[in-house]
């Protein structure tokens, strides 16, 4: 048998999309809303722990400013190769998406090795109360999600050179700038939260 | 190294359309495609090919296959624990042996049955009823089914090996604290919660990208059936609710293992923080569970009464508008705890707020079912089993969200009375008349209806036998959790009634099991739509293909069946000999673009498997977070790392319409 039917023919549609027309969008925005939230718990956990004493920090001295600030500094200059290695991938721009990824891989090396140098800053250990638990906690958090991009760019970095090179890990690259973003939007917040509410409140 | 450079001009096809037009698609071609496609979406065998699986359907039916035993499990607990009371001053059951069983029997339910099944039901029927070939981000479900299954596993084997925790379900610190609670008891619990949670959140961004983005073309939001409305109600508050349990049962164990100090007053730190935290969480929770039922509800109404659920747009609002007040309740749990007042009037406001969008639907839902034309068979009957079981529920709760009177009942068997009132009536219910609406979808098999009135009728007495005197006991001041009473409080009689429910409820429950298994193997063979339903997933053969629809359809109105034309019609242009899909915009379904799913892969199993030593590990030792990071890295790097072929290297074939494919 046979009939004629209608029909809604997609195949001239593109094989892949980039920012929320596709679908790595949604799952990776998916997954920095419940990571988001997490970050919104610490902060505050931090806030309802500093109306349980008299003083922040309760007898412990401030956490010292020099690497946070200079970590805050190093991931607000590592949005320019996020942008661009992201602009590159939007382009496909294999050249550009490689120098610039590289780029990115470097300073999120830079932000983990200082990172390292932050823990001995911060005046405080996580078993001797709860202001040291919460800090240490906030601060780790935030460790392991720059930890995890960076190895996460360094995956993309290797595929980039390597091949096989298909759009859809052009797109990937867009993703994990996007997620790189979050990562340096957070780390304001709970910059301030961990340097200077101590100063503050 | 210079990789191949892109082959086809992209920025000509960004703008191309998908073009409607007529097509000879003849029988030869069908058959065709039908191979080439079973080909394409199969479902690997043998061992590595069973924990390589990520089709949508069999992940489902393991969830839901897994969830009922741990419901049977949970159940066996909680008959005991109706064994242990049936009398005053018995020893059938010591003190520590119950506090373990009723943690336990709670933790399970709530935990690896509640959550996960409605989950589950999602995982099955949600893609079949948007009309898409499988549920996005494939291997990450199959990675949360198995994280998931450890996850109880393990908390079985704790109960086995009496070492199982004991603190309540909600175990409250300072008593689940590092002073009060010696052993690993506490660190069990809280890393249960871990398994639990990463797999409901996995499971939850699958299903808000698999409802936002797979949609049929056509089905536009006010378009989507209330089933899946319901499971993106649900997926949202799961995304919303879940962190905050994740992050207090991780200051749980710290506090335990490493010594940190969130919850310990004497450091700075303060035990009202846990309480604040869980029910942050704990109170979505009860709603994570009841808004599915609520989907499954109107499907089982609109099927048997033959009409559109009455009421659409208000039955969509009142469901997004239990979903956030579903957040603003928590403290009604700690009208205990000596907050402040005025505090709790906002809360208790707010907890009698959310009658009103309950009470909307039930509304809609009688009016369905006296405006249509009802036929009652066992899923209706367990539906209207549902509206009269949870309306007293509801008002029970109604009488808990003022102060002085829950201060009068609080810890008292009124409590456990109201709540299994909600969540038996509101969720248990439901779903086992969603399991007799689609058990023939999903196994191809009818139920015996006969048994399943009998079934009903067993159920629904003995709930009612079992839980209604717990109401007059906990006014008469039992407290809960006791693991026996004394002969003179006057409590003996209901008690024993009570646990003569419970008999009923274990015959009742048998009885389903048995018409499960007896269904499987030897029911009346059941045809691609046995109830003349209206939702996609009965448009095709039951069980349904591996890759779910021959042609993807195209939607004509809210009842995709009850509304299709003789002449509608279907997609063509995917390609059938990669796992392609097609991608639609968020409101309208308007085909935006085509993506390839992955191949079943063994990488999510060996990241589950990798992921829950750790979760164990980190129990006994925080060294299990250095020693599993490498393992992790190199299961998610095998996970991700792409194969050769992809959809666009493969681009110079075109993809094709039926046209193109024969030539």
């Amino acid at each position: 048998m046979s009939d004629t039917r209608r029909t809604l023919d997609v195949s001239a549609l593109p094989n892949y999309a980039f920012g929320n027309a596709g679908l790595v969008w949604w799952g990776t925005v998916g997954f920095m809303v419940i990571e988001g939230s997490m970050f919104v718990i610490g902060l505050v956990v931090y806030f309802y722990l500093r109306l349980q004493v008299r003083d922040w920090p309760p007898s412990l001295p401030n956490p010292d400013l020099r690497y946070g600030t200079a970590n805050l500094m190093l991931v607000l200059i590592s949005l320019v190769p996020a942008y661009l290695a992201k602009v590159a991938a939007e382009k496909y721009d294999l050249r550009g998406l490689r120098i610039w990824l590289a780029t990115l891989v470097l300073f999120g090396i830079g932000n983990v090795v200082l990172r390292g140098f932050e823990y001995t800053a911060l005046n405080c250990r996580w078993d001797d109360n709860a202001y040291g638990s919460i800090v240490w906690v906030l601060l780790s958090m935030h460790t392991i999600h720059i930890a995890t991009d960076v190895a996460d760019s360094i995956v993309l970095l290797v595929l980039m050179v390597t091949g096989p090179i298909t759009k859809s890990r052009f797109v990937d690259v867009g993703e994990n700038s996007l997620y790189w973003y979050f990562i340096v939007a957070w780390w304001i917040p709970i910059y301030a939260a961990i340097y200077w509410m101590p100063r503050w409140l | 190294m210079n990789p191949p450079p892109l082959r086809d001009d992209t920025s000509k096809l960004r703008h191309d359309r998908p073009a409607e037009r007529r097509e000879t698609i003849t029988t030869a071609d069908e058959e065709r495609l039908r191979r080439q496609l079973a080909d394409t979406w199969y479902v690997p065998r043998g061992i590595i090919g069973w924990f390589s699986v990520a089709d949508h359907k069999t992940i489902g039916r393991r969830y839901i296959i897994t969830a009922f035993c741990f419901f049977i499990f949970a159940g066996i607990l909680a008959g005991l624990m109706r064994l242990q009371l049936a009398v005053p001053n018995n020893h059938f059951i010591g003190p520590d042996l119950y506090n373990q069983i009723f943690t336990v029997h709670g933790t399970m339910m709530m935990f690896l049955f509640a959550v996960p099944v409605m989950e589950a039901m999602g995982i099955y029927l949600v893609p079949l009823m948007i009309g898409a070939r499988n549920i996005a981000f494939p291997r990450l479900n199959a990675f949360s089914y198995y994280v998931y299954l450890f996850g109880g596993v393990m908390l079985v084997l704790t109960m086995l090996m009496n070492t199982a925790p004991d603190v309540g379900w909600f175990s409250y610190v300072p008593l689940a604290g590092p002073d009060h609670a010696p052993g690993k008891r506490a660190d069990f619990w809280a890393q249960l919660i871990t398994f639990t949670e990463v797999a409901a959140l996995a499971v939850s961004v699958e299903l808000v990208a698999t409802i936002f983005k797979t949609r049929a073309p056509g089905m536009s939001l006010n378009r989507m059936p209330l089933f899946v409305w319901s499971m993106l109600v649900t997926a949202f508050m799961v995304i919303f609710a879940m962190p905050s349990i994740v992050t207090c049962s991780t200051f749980l164990l710290l506090d335990r293992l490493v010594g940190t100090h969130f919850y310990n007053p004497a450091e700075g730190g303060d035990a009202l923080l846990w309480q604040h935290l869980f029910w942050f969480f704990g109170h979505p929770e009860v709603y994570i569970i009841f808004v599915p039922a609520l989907g499954i509800v109107s499907s089982i109404i609109s099927a048997f009464t033959w009409r559109p659920v009455f009421g659409y747009s208000a039955m969509v609002m009142s469901l997004v508008a239990t979903g956030f007040i579903g957040f603003g309740l928590w403290v009604h749990h700690m009208f205990a705890t000596g907050l402040p007042a005025l505090g709790l009037e906002y809360f208790t406001a707010a907890s009698i707020v959310i009658a009103i969008p309950s009470g909307i639907q039930i509304f809609c839902w009688i009016a369905s079912i006296w405006r249509g034309r009802p036929r009652f068979h066992a899923p209706l009957l367990f539906v209207v089993g549902f509206v009269a079981i949870f309306v007293l529920g509801g008002l029970s709760g109604v009488t808990l969200a003022s102060v002085p009177f829950d201060l009068q009942v609080h810890d008292s068997y009124y409590v456990v009375a109201h709540f299994h009132y909600v969540l038996l009536g509101g969720a248990v219910f439901p779903l086992i008349g969603g399991i007799y609406f689609w058990f023939p979808k999903i196994t191809g098999r009818m139920m015996d209806d006969r048994m399943g009135k009998w079934n009903f009728w067993l159920l629904f007495i003995g709930f009612n036998v079992t839980f209604f005197p717990m109401h007059i006991l906990g006014l008469d001041g039992m407290p809960r959790r006791v693991y026996t009473y004394p002969d003179n409080m006057g409590w003996n009689t209901l008690n024993l009634i009570a646990s003569l429910g419970a008999l009923l409820l274990v015959v009742g429950g048998a009885m389903f099991v048995y018409n499960v298994v007896r269904s499987y193997t030897w029911g009346t063979v059941a045809s691609e739509n046995p109830w003349g339903a209206e939702t996609l997933e009965w448009s095709v053969s039951s069980p349904p293909p591996v890759y779910n629809f021959l042609h993807l359809p195209v939607v004509e109105g809210r009842c995709a069946l009850w509304d299709r034309s003789a002449d509608a019609p279907v997609v063509t242009g995917i390609r059938s000999d990669c796992r392609e899909v097609l991608v639609t915009d968020v409101m309208d379904a308007e085909p935006i673009c085509r993506v390839e799913y992955p191949e079943p892969s063994l990488w999510p199993f060996a990241c589950a498997v990798v992921t829950s030593a750790f979760f164990v590990g980190s129990i006994f030792t925080p060294w299990a977070l250095p020693i599993s990071i490498v393992p992790l890295a190199i299961t998610l790097i095998g996970w991700f790392w792409p194969k050769k072929a992809d959809s666009d290297t493969r681009a110079e074939q075109p993809a094709g319409s039926m046209r193109e494919a024969r030539a």
